[in-house]
Order: structure tokens, then C-alpha cells, then sequence
């Protein structure tokens, strides 16, 4: 508040008015953003808090509901829920993440072009709706059979599907911009090709495509999780939120806990990712907010 | 023009667009006109008469489906993409809408110097230099580089325009209705800018506008457009005293005068839409709200007559 002394009180007072009204007036990304900042943190900063290591087991402690020594209690084989969940927490990040990247770089390259040149976009589009056609769990199951399991095939699986919707949105977002008079106006001003797209299209194109990565971010956490339930994700011993929540299961009646905490925390997690989503929708683009 | 080479010349100049259905659209068909160095050549019509498009076939933005575009004895329609690239640093545009026509994205400074970047010339420091120049040429504050687009009004945005447009130094700079989007106010002050600069620059201008009275400042000559073909051309003076096109008397009759005097004028004023260029009417293109229509109109499509030197009118009615 000293600084706010030094100024003229005026000027103080509107600060503190401006970033009130930014805090109401966009909730939603506030929330979500403090959420995902808490999930984050305490999944990158996983092995500093956790108090026992997630795969240590402690055959004397199994099923131990939630107390002082074990916050969330322990599982089947005593090992702590609190540190395989935190643990957990990175892999379901680190999945949801890349996916979301991976699928958005790929579904933006192939989008660009479809939208930019007439002659690939037919080609690309039905390439792009056969993939689509493919529904993402049968996908995600028939890798896992045919390969070694492990985390790179569980992203590649999972960007697969979400590919084509990135690339659809992603090229009529493009057909909208390229007909814009700022590109024509730089095509006149002789800008070649490769700039046009990286300095005219591709930063109009950025909103919607940020929104997206949100959305399959989340819904790539969600399909992680499926898969680890469904025993044809990441290898059980590695512990994801869907691998915790399969191994529980069995124990839901005698256990609860087992499946509650990671389960409320990949909930938490894919509403966070959502509102965020959101939320960088409506605060960059109010428009798109009421036509989606 | 008895100018020797001009700047410009365009031949025949014809934009169709084919439709579905077999339907063509004929947004330009057949326009002959040119620009000597320094000079401009004002052109006016309703909307969807096709003068933007003119404006644009010329530049290539559009391409032409017949014709002959010459710049400076260069045949433009027909150049291969990097030679048309080469071209476009002779002949510039500004656009319309100010608020469309600048990437909200870019800033000022970078929107102004794309052009020195895509054609490679000067190192970045001197490019900096050379836009403060720019800004300061167009009346704009170097401090405003920083700013994007839309912290700038509409008149300071179609200063940026003009600037961009002539980073390049081309020689002719087509205006594609440069101020109808701007405040009446500001309209004065961007032509007034355009006519400044046109003399420290010796710049051409292809002015393209669907108002006379904006048209009349700053053109030397002026080409008033219908459905796609030039109807009237003459210099300005002539065209204000002795316009021969009834089409021309009528869009003179309705520019509104501050001259008591011409209000007693019998006022011939302009009846109806133009005709859909889809289903252009046979004969003369005007004939459907002509008031002095006969019955060769209706058949015969008129030739552009000389009724003077550098004055041409396409009227049955003009011996």
C-alpha cells in the first residue's frame, strides 16, 4: 500500500477498481486458473510433499481409511493414496498436455492448408472424417494390444481422434481469415506465402485454436483415465488417476477412499481445464463466446 | 491526355465471375481507360457497378478474365507470380475500411514496415528510421509505432493505410474509396493528405469513390462507371459543366449544392436501383431509368463517342 500512498489516491483507487472488475467480470478463468495452479503444483512438486514413496508397499497398513500418518488413507497393498495420487496427477498433466499440443500443432498445419490451398483441402477433410469415423476407446485399445503399452502410445492414441476436430475448426477459421481485406492488403504489399500464414492468418487463427487445446486437454485426461480403467492404458505399476481408481475398485465397498480422492481430483482437474477454457474464450474474443 | 506514354493504360478489362446455375456475372466487361504520371483519374458509381473491382483486377488482387493492364510499358495480367511480386512495388492500394484493413494483430510500426521487410530492402535499424519518416508523412506521431490498430481512430487508421502504401515509393497508388468509411470531417483531411503527398511524391491516383462531390478535388479526370463499363470520361471541369451522359446529369443533380443558385435547376433525379448485373437489361445497360430512353436503347449497345478531346460519352443520344 505504499506505493499506493506515493501516487495520487485517484489513480490507486482505479487500479484497484480495474482489477476488481477484471476479477468479476471473468470468474470463471480466475477459478479455474487458481484451480489448475493448485493441481499443477502439487503434481510437479509431487516427490517434495508426498510423504511415502507411491509404489512403496506396507502390507502391515493396507486399507487404512484417511488419517494423521495417511491423509487419504492406503490401498490393498498399503500404499499411500495421498502420494499416488499427487504422482498420478503428473501423468494425467503430462498426457493431457502433450496431447493437447501434439494434436493441436498437427490439426493446425493440416487445417492451414486445407483452408489456404483449394486443391489439398478435399483430400485432407476426408482423410480427416475417415479418422473421425474411428471411435477413440476401440482406437486407443487396439494400439495398446498391437504395441508395448506405455505413455507414448497412450498420446498417440488420444490425439488421433482429436486431430480432425482441430483441423476443421482450425480451416474454417483460415477460410474466414484469408478472405479478410488485411490479407489482401498484405498480398499487395508483396508478402510472400510462408509469412502471410505465420504473421497474418495463423495469430487471427490463435483464439479459437487456444480454446480448443483447453477442451482436449481435458477430455485427453478424461481418456487416460478410461484407459488405465479399462487396464489398456499406462502400465499398472506406473500410478495414473485411472490406474488407482481401477486397482480400487474392487475395494469400493470396504475402501472408499481408494477411488474418492484421485477420482475428485481428475474431476476437479477437467472442470478446471474447462472453466480456464472458457474462460481465455470469452475474455479474448466476447463473440465466439455466444455463437459456440 | 495528349501525354505521350502514359503510366496506366488498361484495355478491355473484364472481371467474370461464372456463377452456379450457368449464370455469368459480369462485374467489369470491357474498360478502356488510363493515367499520365502525377495525374489522377477519379472513378465514380453506385455500388456494384463494379469500380472497386476495376480497381482490383488492375492490382491483380483479383484476376482479370480479359483485358490488357500496362504499367510503365509492363504487361501486368500475364506476369508469373514472382515477376507480378516485383510489379506490386509500383503500384499500391489503400483500402476502403480502415478497421479492416490493418492485422489486428501486427503494430503499427510492423504494419508499415512489412513492406520493407518482403521486399528485404534496408537493415532493421534503418527500417525503424525510415517508418518514423513514414508516420510522420501521413501526420501520425513515430511515438504511436508501439500502438496496435485499435487504439488508433478511423482517420489515423487510414493514415496507416497510406503510409504502408507508400513504404514501397510506388508510382501509381490506387485509392479503393479511401475515405468512404471516414467521418466527414476526417474525409477532408485524408484528401487533403493524398493531394499533399501526390505533390511531394508525384505520385498517380487511381481515386475510386461513389460520391462526385469527394471525387471532384482531387481527380484531374474522371470516369463514371455503370454496370461495368465506363459510360462517361472527361476531364473534371468538362464533366461538371457539360456532362453528356444522362446517367452522369443525374448523379450530378443529386450532389448536394452549398450554391442557392442551382437549386432552381430542373432536377432530373436519379429513379430506382440499377438493373441486377446478373440479368443486365439488352441494349444500352441504362435504358430501364433513363428519361431520354428511345427505342434503339433497347436494342443497340452505344459506343463510347468523342465529344471533345479527352472527353468520350456512350450515348445513342450524343450526335
Amino acid at each position: 500500500m505504499t506505493g499506493a500512498i506515493a501516487t495520487p489516491t485517484t489513480l490507486a483507487f482505479k487500479r484497484k477498481r480495474r482489477s476488481f472488475r477484471f476479477l468479476s467480470r471473468h470468474l470463471t478463468i480466475v477459478i479455474g486458473a487458481t484451480l489448475m495452479t493448485i493441481l499443477v503444483l502439487l503434481s510437479v512438486c509431487a516427490p517434495l510433499i508426498t510423504p511415502y514413496d507411491p509404489v512403496a508397499l506396507d502390507l502391515i497398513h493396507r486399507l487404512r481409511p484417511p488419517s494423521a500418518s495417511h491423509w487419504f488413507g492406503t490401498d490393498n497393498y498399503g500404499r499411500d493414496i495421498f502420494s499416488r495420487t499427487l504422482y498420478g496427477g503428473r501423468v494425467s498433466l503430462f498426457v493431457g498436455i502433450s496431447a493437447a499440443l501434439l494434436s493441436a500443432l498437427i490439426g493446425s498445419v493440416i487445417g492451414l492448408l486445407a483452408g489456404m490451398f483449394r486443391w489439398a483441402d478435399a483430400p485432407l477433410m476426408r482423410v480427416m472424417d475417415g479418422l473421425m469415423a474411428i471411435p477413440a476407446i476401440l482406437l486407443a485399445v487396439g494400439m495398446m494390444i498391437l504395441t508395448r503399452p506405455g505413455i507414448p502410445i497412450v498420446i498417440i492414441a488420444i490425439t488421433i481422434p482429436e486431430v480432425p476436430r482441430v483441423a476443421r475448426l482450425v480451416r474454417s477459421v483460415v477460410l474466414v481469415i484469408r478472405e479478410q481485406v488485411y490479407v489482401q492488403a498484405a498480398v499487395a504489399i508483396g508478402t510472400k506465402l510462408p509469412r502471410l500464414l505465420l504473421h497474418h492468418i495463423l495469430p487471427n487463427a490463435l483464439t479459437p485454436i487456444i480454446v480448443q487445446v483447453t477442451y482436449v486437454c481435458a477430455s485427453a485426461v478424461l481418456v487416460e483415465a478410461y484407459l488405465g480403467f479399462l487396464g489398456v492404458g499406462i502400465p499398472p505399476e506406473t500410478p495414473s488417476w485411472g490406474n488407482i481408481i481401477s486397482d480400487g475398485r474392487t475395494y469400493v465397498q470396504l475402501a472408499i477412499w481408494i477411488v474418492l480422492f484421485p477420482g475428485a481430483f481428475l474431476g476437479t482437474m477437467v472442470m478446471a481445464i474447462n472453466m480456464l477454457g472458457d474462460g481465455v474464450r470469452d475474455m479474448l474474443d466476447p463473440r465466439l463466446a455466444r455463437r459456440l | 491526355m495528349l501525354e505521350a506514354a502514359p503510366l496506366l493504360t488498361v484495355e478491355g478489362l473484364a472481371k467474370h465471375y461464372q456463377l452456379d446455375g450457368g449464370h455469368t456475372l459480369k462485374a467489369v466487361d470491357g474498360v478502356d481507360l488510363h493515367i499520365g504520371r502525377g495525374e489522377t483519374l477519379g472513378l465514380v458509381g453506385e455500388s456494384g457497378c463494379g469500380k472497386s473491382t476495376v480497381g482490383k483486377t488492375i492490382l491483380r488482387l483479383v484476376e482479370p478474365s480479359r483485358g490488357s493492364v500496362q504499367l510503365d510499358g509492363v504487361e501486368i495480367t500475364g506476369l508469373s507470380y514472382a515477376a507480378l511480386r516485383q510489379q506490386r512495388r509500383n503500384m499500391q492500394v489503400i483500402f476502403q475500411d480502415p478497421y479492416a484493413s490493418l492485422n489486428p494483430k501486427m503494430k503499427a510500426g510492423a504494419i508499415v514496415a512489412e513492406p520493407f521487410i518482403n521486399y528485404g530492402l534496408f537493415a532493421p535499424r534503418e527500417r525503424t528510421e525510415r517508418v518514423a519518416d513514414l508516420f510522420a508523412r501521413v501526420g501520425l506521431r513515430p511515438d504511436q509505432m508501439d500502438r496496435y490498430p485499435h487504439e488508433f481512430s478511423g482517420g489515423q487508421r487510414q493514415r496507416l493505410g497510406i503510409a504502408r502504401a507508400l513504404a514501397l515509393e510506388p508510382k501509381l497508388v490506387i485509392g479503393d474509396e479511401p475515405v468512404s468509411a471516414l467521418d466527414v470531417s476526417v474525409q477532408a483531411q485524408v484528401i487533403n493528405l493524398m493531394v499533399r503527398l501526390q505533390e511531394e511524391l508525384g505520385l498517380s491516383y487511381l481515386f475510386i469513390a461513389h460520391d462526385l462531390a469527394v471525387v471532384r478535388h482531387i481527380s484531374d479526370r474522371i470516369a463514371v462507371m455503370y454496370l461495368g463499363r465506363i459510360v462517361e470520361m472527361a476531364g473534371t471541369e468538362a464533366l461538371f459543366e457539360t456532362p453528356s451522359h444522362p446517367y452522369t446529369r443525374m448523379l450530378l443533380a443529386s450532389v448536394p449544392s452549398a450554391d442557392a443558385r442551382r437549386g432552381d435547376r430542373r432536377r432530373t433525379v436519379l429513379r430506382g436501383e440499377p438493373p441486377s448485373p446478373l440479368a443486365p437489361p439488352p441494349g444500352c445497360p441504362f435504358h430501364t431509368r433513363c428519361p431520354d430512353a428511345m427505342e434503339r436503347c433497347r436494342i443497340e449497345l452505344p459506343k463510347p463517342r468523342q465529344m471533345a478531346p479527352g472527353h468520350m460519352a456512350a450515348c445513342h443520344l450524343i450526335p
